[in-house]
């Protein structure tokens, strides 16, 4: 298990390599001048030896391969370097956004896991053929939805039309409702989705009719035996349902004016604060390689064949009776 | 050119519109009735909630933050030497009481009010003008304020009330700029913080209406009254602390929220309105705040260093296809004035120019026949093999660019003429804008001074449009040596005309910025950039 663990760490700074490489390479070869951009459009009287001094400060003199160095040694440090256009820490300026992000990104996750498995269950529970292929048709319409249409609608309808809560800002439990909602359909669409194909097959296994031969109800087919197994794959997408959560947030807080990890990425993208970022990006991938190494961790709580650590042979050998 | 993403709210208004006619509960009017309260008393006290687009970003009043949006909330807090009247666009005196400018425009001297407090309690002296501008001048390009220092020699504190800015070359344009807001004069207390520090605001104080009470990154920034204040500019017709207990100016992205707030009643006044809102609200009887910006027009500046365009004939040819009203009628709304000069008219010492652009195909067509330019078989003209073919570089920044820019794509086709559209956001048009791959480039620049033509079309500044032309350029370092603002006003009226009479520049229409209010809510104006003006003035009803 240690050694298991340690192999994933190892991986884990890899991919987190790998994320800053190509976030520096694309992002420095993107047009334009940063030292220009902190100086802004409009400013047209700036002297070339003011620009010069300018990416001296920031570094942008030095040549790209030192850049590069640097940052990636400023990085082992935990230093993710400054925003442009404020001067102030990448770190503190993802930290401070976090909660509010996470706020609505927890809520959203709950409802789409409520939403999303309920419908699953619904649909592959319900004898009724026409609620049935009704149910099963819902999801791919909920990953259709643009998001960002969506989050219009509720704040048309439950803000401007109802005032049941605010339009704008973060502050009390009811203004994560609605950015919450819209973060969950996509989601709670993926999930349903996934949930109800896999059930459908997992009910047509040959186990299942040995539960229903032993006089199982329909209820404890689908919640003791079925469930278990049909939630696997739906599991291995985690991964990319914390993906979608997280650029979600673009969109929901955009909309709903909140601040949060979303905001500050489209500000920073608008503003080419490159070092910022670049943060994200590598906080987006320090939190795709936890959640992956979590779920990794979960399957064998859930499927007991799993066994971690242990490669394949071993544990064949271990299931041999001495 | 604010850096707000302009682009993706056109996509949203159309979503918008969308959305409203899908939803079956209708967008209430909460304001019935006639737009009240214009001339009742103001009413003393009261929290005004405005919603902003952006995040300021940044407090420090000379720093660079989010353009006008930070500027809306930090004029708030400092005020300048000198105001400049929005009605007359005259300079007035504010911070200081009166001013004076040599003949060759090097040397200007203000002399202070006495009475004037920092909201630390420090007076006012002629070493905080000082501190404050040789500050701006330490910060180099970090500050916004840096281009209007050119040529600083250095300021001189004369006596405890008086000092004196001097520059190595003329600059008739510094009185004007001491009215903008990143010239604002900020207190020892703010200067004593290293300048990255500042961008929370924490550490500014000025002598504003009001003071910060606190700020929240992406949420919102509250600003409470300055008990005491009281020097106003006399213009204003104002003499005592502002009425509002405190504004907050809340951050809105998306300006059909902004929008549905205010109508909603959940904010008292918005800023940033689209064009495509402007005929939602006034139907529903929220009042408009607007005013021209000044600065260069909206238009199509000509890159006269590319083969085709180079001749003027060209040029003029394109003057006379493209038809300004059209466009405005179309991609804008009556907001908006069809553009008159490269100057817009809220520019002081703005002359009209418009009889070189009269909207005339017949003309244009000859002009261009005359000069060899035959049409092919696919209605695009032709000359020695080569197409009538030009591209325009521009910024999807602002919703309308889109709209304006395909129209012009018609009405130029209609003479022979074909236009390839390239836009993108900022960065990649100033990186076109530095390689010279365009023909046309469709841009403004807002700015309260007639010296912005110099900083557009000088071949000793950035030149982007590669001009390379000594009468003109006689002109426009003319009038940044003229002190006296009445003889500067006639070679700026001479430099409109040589860029007219040459086509440099086609204006098409002068931007504008729209805020709308709660029809209770009175003294919101815009000031002579056409930015907010300070708050001192406005004041909410009593009851809702």
């Amino acid at each position: 298990m240690t050694r298991y663990i340690t192999r994933r760490l190892a991986q884990a700074i890899g991919v987190l390599w790998a994320a800053y490489t190509v976030s520096f390479l694309v992002l420095y070869a993107l047009p334009g001048d940063p030292a220009k951009l902190i100086a802004g459009p409009d400013a047209t009287d700036i002297t070339p030896a003011q620009l010069d001094a300018l990416r001296a400060e920031f570094g942008l003199d030095k040549p790209l391969i030192v850049q590069y160095v640097d940052r990636l040694l400023g990085l082992m440090r935990g230093d993710l370097g400054q925003s442009l256009p404020t001067g102030r820490p990448v770190s503190d300026l993802i930290g401070e956004a976090l909660p509010s992000t996470i706020q609505i990104a927890a809520l959203g996750l709950l409802l789409a896991i409520i939403f999303g498995a309920g419908l699953a269950i619904l649909a592959t529970f319900s004898r009724n053929q026409a609620l049935s292929r009704l149910l099963f048709s819902l999801p791919p319409l909920g990953v259709a939805i643009p998001g960002f249409w969506f989050a219009l609608l509720l704040i048309q309808w439950f803000s401007f039309g109802i005032p049941l809560f605010p339009a704008v800002g973060n502050v009390g439990f009811a203004s994560t409702v609605l950015p919450a909602i819209t973060l969950a359909l996509p989601t709670g669409a993926t999930i349903a989705q996934l949930l109800s194909k896999s059930l459908t097959n997992t009910l047509r296994e040959p186990y299942i009719d040995t539960v229903r031969a032993k006089g199982a109800g329909p209820a404890r087919v689908h919640f003791r035996h079925a469930l278990r197994n049909a939630a696997l794959p739906a599991l291995t997408v985690t991964g990319l349902i914390v993906g979608q959560l997280l650029s979600g947030t673009v969109v929901a807080e955009t909309v709903f004016s909140r601040p949060g990890l979303g905001r500050v990425t489209a500000t920073a993208v608008a503003q080419q604060d490159i070092p910022l970022v670049q943060g994200i990006v590598l906080f987006a991938a320090g939190v795709f390689v936890v959640t992956n190494l979590l779920v990794d961790l979960i399957y064998p709580l859930l499927d007991p064949r799993i066994v971690i650590g242990r490669p394949r042979v071993a544990r064949v050998q271990a299931g041999v009776p001495a | 050119m604010s850096s707000t993403n302009w682009g993706r709210t056109a996509l949203l208004g159309t979503a918008f519109a969308l959305t409203v006619a899908l939803s079956a509960c209708s967008a209430s009017t909460t304001a019935s009735g006639p737009a009240a309260g214009t001339d009742a008393d103001p009413v003393v006290g009261g929290d005004l909630t405005f919603a902003i687009a952006n995040d300021p970003i940044s407090l420090n009043p000379s720093g660079t933050g989010a353009g006008n949006d930070t500027w809306y909330v930090t004029r708030q807090l400092v005020d300048s030497l000198l105001y400049q009247n929005p009605d007359t666009n005259e300079l007035e005196p504010w911070l200081a009481k009166s001013w004076e400018a040599n003949a060759d425009a090097t040397v200007f001297t203000f002399v202070l009010r006495d009475d004037v407090t920092f909201s630390d309690g420090t007076p006012l002296t002629a070493g905080d003008v000082k501190a404050t501008f040789d500050d701006i001048i330490a910060a180099g390009p970090k500050s916004q304020a840096v281009s209007s220092f050119v040529g600083y020699k250095g300021t001189t504190v004369i006596d405890e009330h008086t000092v004196e800015v001097s520059f190595n070359t003329p600059n008739a344009a510094f009185p004007n700029s001491t009215s903008s807001v990143p010239l604002g004069i900020v207190g020892a207390a703010t200067l004593a913080v290293p300048y990255d520090d500042r961008a929370t605001g924490d550490a500014v104080v000025g002598t504003g209406p009001f003071v910060l009470g606190s700020y929240t990154k992406d949420v919102e920034t509250v600003l409470e009254r300055r008990d005491g204040y009281a020097w106003s500019p006399a213009s204003r017709e104002l003499d005592g602390e502002a009425y509002l207990d405190s504004v907050t100016f809340q951050v809105v992205p998306e300006p059909a929220v902004r929008t549905g707030s205010l109508t909603s009643g959940q904010v008292d006044v918005i800023g940033g309105v689209q064009p495509v809102d402007v005929d939602t609200l006034t139907a529903s009887s929220f009042p408009l705040v607007s005013r021209g910006n000044p600065g260069v027009s909206f238009g199509e500046y000509f890159n006269v260093s590319r083969p085709i365009v180079s001749d003027i004939v060209v040029r003029e040819a394109i003057a006379h296809a493209t038809n300004a009203a059209e466009i405005r009628d179309t991609a804008l709304n009556d907001e908006f004035n069809v553009g008159t000069s490269i100057l817009a008219a809220t520019t002081p010492g703005w002359a009209d120019e418009s009889g070189y652009f009269e909207f005339d195909p017949k003309e244009s067509a000859k002009l261009l026949d005359g000069a060899g330019w035959k049409l092919g078989d696919d209605g695009i003209r032709e000359k020695d093999g080569t197409k009538l073919s030009l591209v325009v570089n521009w910024i999807t920044n602002f919703g309308p660019n889109q709209t304006s820019l395909e129209l012009l794509q018609q009405q130029l086709k209609d003479v022979g003429i074909e236009l390839t559209l390239q836009g993108g956001d900022v960065p990649s048009f100033l990186e076109r804008q530095t390689s010279g791959d365009f023909d046309i480039s469709w841009q403004n620049l807002s700015r309260a001074d007639g010296d912005v033509l110099r900083t557009t079309f000088s071949s000793a500044a950035t030149n982007t449009l590669r001009i390379d032309d000594p009468t003109l350029e006689a002109l426009l370092q003319e009038q940044l040596a003229t002190g006296d603002q009445a003889a500067r006003a006639t070679v700026l009226a001479d430099a409109q005309e040589r860029i007219a009479s040459q086509y440099y520049q086609i204006p098409v229409h002068e931007l504008t910025s729209i805020l709308a209010t709660q029809p209770t809510v009175t003294g919101v104006t815009l000031g002579a950039d056409s930015r907010l003006d300070q708050l001192t003035g406005a004041s909410l009803a009593a009851a809702e």
